[in-house]
């Protein structure tokens, strides 16, 4: 029967839209189990594609006949091997163009919203790593938060909407991927503004961005306030973007908090994190929409693929903003911590400008979920 | 380590280097060892996921300027 690709948007789609689908992932076992794409109508099967070399009898009869079947692997190139054989069986099915490594780049921009005297705001969901950039757009001009080095979908889709990317931001140094604020900001022209407490050590000029800040884009000036939050770094910031909107970083997440220990210093920065949930956050509208750099499970998606509660929602619903006892909470957040990104200490020495990894090592150090979380 | 045989696997991407080691294994005999050579990252979770699943031992593997290599004996 047939076979074709099946890109990621594609597989994006099927996850915002919870559709069916069978997965058959070919990697090894304990790729599969470390990460894989993950859908609340999904099934899977791994079956690591060395072992179907001599042919795909033996599993054929695990392969539902009613359900849409899509073979992954790591590049691609295995599960086209797969899916030629299933397909010469007599199946219909799609492979994963590009693999999972095509997976871990895709974003998919989502509109969250508009603004208040004209303008929108949009989350761009990179699904397969958890990742939350955002854009805010005023009056053909734009300010960028999070980026990841993926510049060119943000760059295509500014010039798409007609704006110029006037300032770049990163919430915090990220330790989990590479973030593509400070080469946006040298092809644009913009400003990158970074939190000065986590940007003692960067080989590079910045905007310090400190608590008070107010970043405006546009003639209607689309106020971006900056809250010093510390706790899952030193220097962590939040935004408040129109007063309706909180860019909570790496602090407060739908189902969890950020982690404080991926600099090494969990101990000294876990007095911080509680400081900035329970009290700065504590102080602010409850009406506010928190927007976070982070997912972690595909249940954090509403309905129309945005990640996003009401902050009051969250001091209700969110364990981790409901820990009565500061013992309990330094518990929590300083040990059975899960493990850490992929190479996390690499990536904060490339954040830092201190290294340079060409594309293909980069790729290679944001494999896997970002685990930037506890629950 | 002295090996029988040797692949030379680099170049490749998945899953050539895993199906010219499989034919590379059936020309030795139990107890022979096949060293690979391969630049492809995946290799080396898979290759060992792969020798065990297949009765084989990867007894030694190393990483030199970007090429991966692997020592497996066979079962």
């Amino acid at each position: 029967m047939t076979m074709k690709a099946m890109s990621s948007k594609e597989v994006t789609q099927k996850i915002f839209n919870k559709q069916e689908l069978f997965i058959l992932d070919v990697r090894n076992e304990s790729d599969f189990k470390d990460w894989k794409i993950e859908g609340e109508n999904f099934e899977y099967l791994n079956i690591p594609y060395f072992e179907l070399l001599d042919g795909v009898e033996e599993i054929l009869g695990k392969i539902p006949a009613n359900k849409e079947v899509l073979v992954v692997c790591a590049k691609e190139g295995s599960s086209v091997m797969v899916a030629d054989m299933l397909s010469d069986a007599g199946l219909n099915v799609s492979y994963l163009k590009g693999g999972m490594k095509a997976w871990s780049e895709h974003l998919e921009p989502v509109k969250v919203g508009d603004l208040k005297d004209g303008g929108e705001l949009y989350q761009f969901v990179r699904i397969g790593k958890g990742c939350l950039s955002y854009m805010v757009v005023s009056n053909g001009e734009a300010a960028l938060i999070d980026a990841t080095r993926m510049t060119d979908v943000y760059l295509e889709f500014a010039n798409k909407i007609g704006a110029k990317i006037t300032h770049v931001i990163d919430t915090h140094l990220h330790a989990d991927h590479i973030s593509g604020g400070r080469r946006i900001a040298e092809k644009t022209g913009a400003a990158y503004w970074l939190p000065p407490k986590d940007a003692t050590e960067v080989t590079f000029s910045y905007q310090p961005l400190e608590d008070g800040n107010d970043v405006e884009i546009g003639s209607v000036k689309i106020n971006i306030h900056a809250l010093y939050s510390p706790g899952h770094t030193i220097g962590s910031t939040s935004f408040i973007v129109d007063e309706k909107y909180l860019l909570s970083g790496d602090i407060l997440f739908i189902d969890s908090i950020g982690r404080p220990d991926l600099a090494g210093l969990a101990q000294d920065w876990v007095g911080d994190l509680r400081e900035s949930l329970y009290k700065r956050y504590r102080e602010l509208s409850e009406e506010l929409i928190v927007l976070p750099a982070h997912f972690m499970i595909i249940e954090e998606l509403n309905d129309d693929g945005i990640v996003s509660e009401k902050l009051g929602t969250l001091f209700t619903k969110n364990h981790g903003l409901n820990i009565e006892d500061e013992n309990e909470f330094r518990k929590l957040v300083t040990e059975n911590l899960p493990p850490q990104p992929n190479a996390y200490q690499e990536i904060r020495k490339t954040n830092m400008g201190k290294i340079n990894p060409d594309e293909e090592k980069q790729r290679e150090m944001e494999i896997g979920p970002n685990r930037c979380a506890v629950r | 380590m002295e090996a029988n045989k040797f692949l030379d696997a680099k170049g490749l991407a998945c899953p050539m280097p895993i199906v010219k080691t499989r034919k590379a294994m059936n020309d030795l005999l139990s107890g022979q060892i096949l060293e690979i050579h391969a630049t492809d990252k995946g290799a080396k979770n898979d290759l060992t996921a792969w020798a065990k699943s297949g009765g084989h031992e990867l007894v030694k593997h190393e990483e030199e300027n970007g090429i991966l290599k692997f020592w497996i004996i066979k079962g």
